[in-house]
């Protein structure tokens, strides 16, 4: 059931630490960063942190590690591959769900508020506890399945059109910016798969050499796990890589559809 | 150690329109249930007869009952305009960001031509006077 209240454990103090910019600072900004230590016993807080532009790179992340490395040391956040390609640093930046390294500081208006990926637990700061999204995704069964044997002399061929299917889908990085950014799966993420799992569904039903469609189509037939997507299309707003997790659904929704006639 | 807490998420997402048309589709039909008791007691007042009727005519014509049914008239034009996007979407048809985007404008601005349409000729044109 929907509970649109945070937990009183959960709730944030808004009087942070306060941390002022050098004296000598070019172009000040101001971050306001979420803030949970498990092993202080308080409630989460947001602090406030001034930096200046002038000596700091232009993304998000960029001011993250100058905090982290000048700062406070005990920030933190996971980040590796700066480059949008590993979906480490996925978290709540002004508002929507997107990659600190390849969100500019530039396309933020005012203070920057960074919040961890909505409504998860949260370990520490800006890192969530994935653990569910991630079964969620292995649930899915994210990989080939085929009972005809593979032919000896060379791979299982696609045409360049049945690859076209799944070259999108295929491009996900597992971030969690969609299925986070979901209000269906905010109230109800314990049973709906979410956009992330239910694009890698997709991506295996339409792959051309996949065989178990059937069985894919049966495991999603569920109140829940399929049908509590209501088209808000958040998901496809949030999306980093620009890809498409409520089109993928909706085709989902309607091979369900079609396969009862 | 401490448990771990929820992150905020109502809270701090950024209201986009994608949220905002989703939640007033569901506003919108919460509201259409209520006001099929008021056409309800009306039929049922017009089935009582004469005396019922022009009772239930007096509620109905009092200025801030007219107000309720001026937004009944608009979360039903909105309902239906959206109804339709949604149909659309589950058809497959119209679910690229832009596409959506676009639509939603659509949505917003057909629901209030109609609406604003009906409210007019209901109240104002004398249509059925």
């Amino acid at each position: 059931m929907a509970e649109f209240r945070l937990p009183l454990n959960s709730r944030v103090n808004r009087n942070g630490k306060v941390h002022k910019a050098p004296a000598d600072a070019a172009d000040v900004r101001r971050f306001q960063i979420y803030r949970f230590d498990p092993d202080a016993g308080a409630n989460p807080r947001l602090d406030s942190f001034e930096v200046d532009m002038a000596a700091c790179g232009p993304m998000v992340l960029d001011a993250l590690i100058k905090i982290k490395n000048e700062i406070d040391s005990s920030l933190t956040f996971r980040r590796s591959c700066r480059e949008g390609i590993c979906g480490s640093c996925a978290m709540n930046i002004d508002g929507t769900n997107t990659l600190a390294c390849t969100k500019a500081c530039a396309d933020v208006k005012g203070d920057v508020k960074i919040y961890p990926l909505p409504h998860m637990p949260v370990v520490k700061d800006l890192v969530p506890d994935l653990t569910q999204f991630y079964a969620q995704y292995a649930s899915v069964k994210p990989w080939l399945q085929s009972r005809t044997p593979a032919p000896p002399d060379r791979e299982r061929l696609q045409t360049p059109e049945e690859q076209e299917k799944i070259d999108r889908p295929s491009a996900c990085i597992l971030c969690a910016c969609c299925s986070t950014s979901c209000p269906s799966y905010w109230w109800n993420g314990d049973r709906y798969l979410g956009p992330a799992a239910l694009l890698a569904a997709y991506r295996w039903i339409i792959d051309s050499r996949d065989e178990a469609t059937g069985e894919r189509l049966d495991a999603l037939e569920d109140p829940f796990k399929l049908y509590r997507c209501h088209t808000i299309m958040n998901c496809t707003e949030a999306c980093p890589k620009d890809l498409n997790p409520a089109k993928a659904i909706a085709e989902i929704k309607i091979m369900m559809a079609e396969r009862q006639h | 150690m401490r448990a771990r807490p929820l992150s905020p998420h109502l809270g701090i997402y950024r209201f986009m329109y994608t949220m905002a048309l989703s939640i007033a589709h569901r506003i919108t039909g919460i509201v259409l249930s209520a006001g099929l008791i008021l056409l309800v007691w009306w039929l049922m007042a017009a089935a009582t007869g004469p005396a019922a009727y022009e009772g239930a005519m007096r509620v109905l014509s009092h200025g801030f009952v007219k107000l309720l049914l001026a937004g009944w008239v608009f979360a039903f034009a909105y309902h239906l305009c959206n109804g339709i996007r949604h149909l659309s979407w589950d058809a497959g048809i119209g679910l690229e960001k832009h596409e959506a985007r676009r639509s939603a404008w659509v949505t917003v601005a057909c629901a209030l031509v109609i609406g604003g349409a009906l409210v007019f000729t209901a109240f104002f044109a004398k249509v059925f006077a």
